[in-house]
């Protein structure tokens, strides 16, 4: 061992005069930090991660974390996260993982975008007294109704309108698997979008069958690895999502290690139990468009036409003439995924350097689709990277039809973004199969607290329309015209098509 | 703010334009002296079959060749001549030029090209380019007179009393989006098609993105052209009637709907899903015409006033029940829609 050990992430004190010594630190640390001995805590702070478990439940506010202890010597161009991932793969010689979403401190353009408010020459509408409109249709809309209309008034709808869900808000929760999430964190998810009006997606683990009660607020998922599909699991959608690629490691397929695999898991998988999920980073089955178009009709024939499909892509540099593809595959929605995007796992030379901001890709698509005349063919979905109801503004100004969330419901249920989601040990038992750790976490608490969230944002999202003197959220849809760029550069602003503030 | 009124004459009974000068007047109130304008329907009896084309050249040696040109490679000039205008406080800052054309389609590129369609190309792309040229009226017997001043100053210029029409619409201004320009003046006209605007389009950015993606372009700089195409594209292309055209625009809410009999509610959904993008927001009240109706209609909450009143023949939509007596002094049939709710006149004869 040349390279000896590391400096500390994170320093964990415990303060001995707040200390009572109830124990509920060493209870709660998945990771092993804390153990009891004799009259004293003792603590490991090289195991710590900062999820905070310990200082959520320690009833003396006892317990500091600091971070990084220690200070290398500064270096603007070796820095301390390139020297220790050099020190990690020296001695590994691996592909280095990590959970949740990219890491590098981009700008954030949704920090640099700005809404607009109404004064004198329009009224704002006040949503405590006046109607607001976010409900929203998701799926394929005509280009052009055709009507017989009759002289008495009364007219005949001659279109035939293709299935659509329909959400009160533009929020749903995004697809996020029993494997890399648990089933009381599912189960929770999904009480809370069938009380809202909204949906979730089970993500590539299957549904699994305690949630059948709210599989009419649920997006199945087919991804490359097929896990859990059959006629009942698609069938019990009310739609359906097939994944091709994900904003945290645009490009590859997934893994689940078979220690996550457990009874359950397999069962709701259809694999064996322990054996490691492996998805293929193409679907075996799609090397081309047209094999694309197949599966999608192929899903609809297999549930006689009566669920729209979804198609979820990374955002990558070229997503606008793949999302145009994709619209001409019969397909009713395409689910744009962020650079930061989250992830149970993914290597972190993914996670934070292949695919493009949400922003872009959702301004860009939106803009091909217009262009080309096939905006109505299919509903736009942006996901990865939505943090609060300002960005969920912000990204239906630029055209999209509605967002999917998945971190931020996440933290509404106690995840402190410590970013070690592969490890399995999560202490809040939502990334984890461990039984010890998921009974930590009551569906029904974690479900209000997800509706909550929801519902604020919703409530953020009327005043913002309001003040904007917009009552009905299709006035906001790719209305650009109403953000501003803060300081981005004439290139984004082209591609935004959005005005510098002051203009 | 702004004041409008429109008036039609179901019978085509024609009248000059001194009444409609003195009720827009009425609403000087409502206007700042930076923008009239009228539309007149009828006017041009002796071209009835010929597309009108009014326009503005900033400097008419140079301009007028261009347009010239350009329309003897689609079709041929019958007459064309200058717009006669009078003494006036209004400093002439434009050359208004009128053109009766008769476009022939067989020349157009695309096969199936109407020739609406062809004088669509015609003004769409004139007005997007740099020449000095806006053509801003281009429907069969009719016209646009419009200039930066009082109503009654832009109605003196051109002598509006000197026109005849069965159908006018009248706006007076009160300009936020762009300052007073000719151009930006009220009427807002394409083909048939005639629009006078009270508010601001808070949706606008949404109605050009959609408009734009069927080829209308946007270049007045103001949000009330894009309600003239919403209008064409529905009514022309998609073939819906006004009264659908206008539930588009300013379409029931959804708890309305959601009450609604099955068979309507279908169709206000169906209605809601296809033409979102060209939901109009904000607080407006709106005149559209074209040769066979009238429309007037408000944004979904009312937030701007609109009246009517009917009298003999004759249906009068405005911003103000002062405007309509000032015509009709003895109207006594006078009603305020509904938000949303169109108030349609139709020609019979």
């Amino acid at each position: 061992m040349t390279i000896g050990s590391i400096p500390l992430r994170f320093k964990v004190e415990i303060d001995p005069e707040l200390c009572m010594l109830c124990g509920r630190c060493v209870e709660n640390c998945s990771y092993g930090v804390y153990r009891m001995e004799g009259d004293k805590i003792r603590v490991n702070s090289r195991n710590c991660v900062a999820c905070h478990r310990c200082t959520a439940f320690c009833p003396r506010d006892a317990i500091s974390i600091y971070e990084k202890p220690t200070d290398y010597r500064s270096h603007p161009v070796w820095t301390r996260e390139i020297r220790e991932a050099v020190f990690n793969q020296a001695k590994t010689g691996k592909i280095i993982l990590a959970g949740m979403g990219n890491v590098l401190p981009y700008p954030m353009i949704f920090d640099r975008l700005l809404l607009d408010a109404c004064q004198v020459t329009n009224p704002s509408i006040d949503p405590l007294r006046e109607p607001m409109e976010l409900r929203t249709y998701i799926g394929k809309k005509p280009i052009a109704l055709s009507l017989k209309e009759y002289p008495n008034g009364d007219a005949d709808l001659l279109t035939k309108l293709s299935p659509n869900l329909q959400i009160e808000t533009p929020i749903m929760i995004g697809h996020m698997s029993y494997g890399a999430i648990s089933l009381p964190a599912q189960q929770a998810l999904a009480k809370a979008v069938s009380r809202i009006g909204t949906f979730m997606g089970t993500g590539e683990g299957g549904l699994h069958e305690s949630l059948y009660p709210y599989q009419k607020n649920i997006i199945v998922q087919v991804a490359s690895g097929r896990f859990g599909v059959d006629i009942n699991y698609l069938e019990r959608g009310a739609a359906i999502e097939i994944k091709i690629g994900q904003g945290a490691k645009p490009g590859i397929g997934g893994h689940l290690p078979g220690e996550k695999v457990c009874a359950d898991v397999s069962c709701t998988r259809m694999i064996p139990e322990g054996s490691d999920a492996i998805s293929p980073a193409p679907h075996h089955d799609i090397y081309s468009i047209e094999d694309l178009k197949q599966l999608v009709r192929s899903l609809k024939e297999a549930t006689e036409w009566k669920k729209p499909v979804f198609v979820k892509i990374a955002a990558v540099h070229n997503a606008a003439a793949i999302a145009a593809g994709i619209a001409r595959s019969s397909a009713d929605a395409v689910v744009i995924d962020g650079f930061r995007g989250g992830t149970g796992a993914a290597p972190v030379v993914f996670r934070d350097h292949v695919g493009i901001p949400i922003e872009a890709a959702v301004a860009s698509v939106d803009a091909k689709l217009r262009q080309q005349g096939i905006r109505n063919e299919v509903s736009i979905i942006a996901s990865g990277g939505i943090r609060q109801s300002a960005d969920v503004a912000k990204v239906i100004c630029l055209g999209a039809d509605a967002v999917y969330i998945g971190t931020s419901a996440l933290v509404a249920m106690g995840c402190r973004v410590c970013g070690t989601c592969n490890r399995g040990q999560c202490a809040w038992g939502i990334a984890t199969q461990k039984p010890e750790l998921t009974k930590r976490l009551d569906p029904e608490t974690n479900a209000v607290q997800v509706e909550n969230l929801i519902h604020g944002w919703t409530l953020e999202l009327a005043e913002l329309m309001g003040a904007a003197g917009i009552n009905s959220i299709e006035s906001l849809r790719g209305n650009r015209d109403r953000l501003r760029g803060y300081m981005l550069d004439e290139g984004l602003l082209n591609v935004l098509d959005v005005k510098t503030m002051g203009a | 703010m702004c004041g409008i009124i429109g008036v039609i004459d179901k019978r085509r009974q024609c009248m000059d334009g001194s009444s409609i000068r003195n009720s827009l007047a009425m609403m000087d109130e409502r206007g700042n002296g930076e923008g009239a304008g009228y539309v007149a329907y009828g006017i041009y009896p002796d071209f009835a079959d010929s597309y009108a084309l009014h326009v503005f050249f900033d400097n008419v040696h140079e301009n007028k060749p261009v347009l010239d040109k350009e329309l003897e490679r689609w079709g041929s000039v019958i007459h064309d001549e200058e717009i006669p205008t009078y003494a006036s406080r209004i400093k002439k800052v434009h050359t208004p030029w009128r053109y009766f054309f008769k476009p022939d389609p067989g020349l157009a590129p695309e096969r199936n090209t109407s020739a609406d369609d062809l004088i669509m190309h015609i003004v769409m792309s004139a007005n997007s380019a740099p020449n000095g040229i806006l053509i801003f009226s281009s429907g069969k017997n009719l016209g646009v007179f419009k200039a930066s001043g009082w109503p009654e100053e832009v109605a003196d210029l051109y002598r509006i009393q000197d026109y005849k029409g069965y159908l006018w619409l009248g706006h007076n201004r009160y300009p936020t989006n762009t300052a007073g320009w000719w151009g930006g003046a009220h009427p807002f006209n394409l083909l048939g098609w005639s629009v006078v605007h009270n508010g601001e389009i808070t949706s606008y950015g949404t109605n050009q993105r959609y408009i734009e993606s069927y080829g209308y372009k946007c270049t007045m700089f103001t949000d009330t052209e894009v309600v003239a195409y919403l209008i064409d594209l529905l009514v022309r292309k998609h073939g819906l009637s006004e009264k659908m055209a206008v539930r588009a625009l300013a379409p029931p809410f959804w708890n309305e709907i959601d009450r609604m009999p099955a068979k309507e509610q279908e169709l206000n959904r169906a209605i809601r899903l296809t033409y979102g993008s060209a939901l109009m927001n904000g607080p407006f009240a709106i005149c559209v015409a074209n040769e066979h109706a009238l429309v007037g209609f408000t944004d979904r909450i009312k937030l701007r006033p609109l009246v009517s009143g009917e009298h003999g023949d004759r249906l009068y939509i405005s911003s103000e029940e002062a405007a309509i007596r000032r015509i009709e002094p003895h109207i006594r049939d006078v009603h305020m829609p509904k938000a949303g709710e169109p108030v349609i006149g139709r020609v019979i004869a």
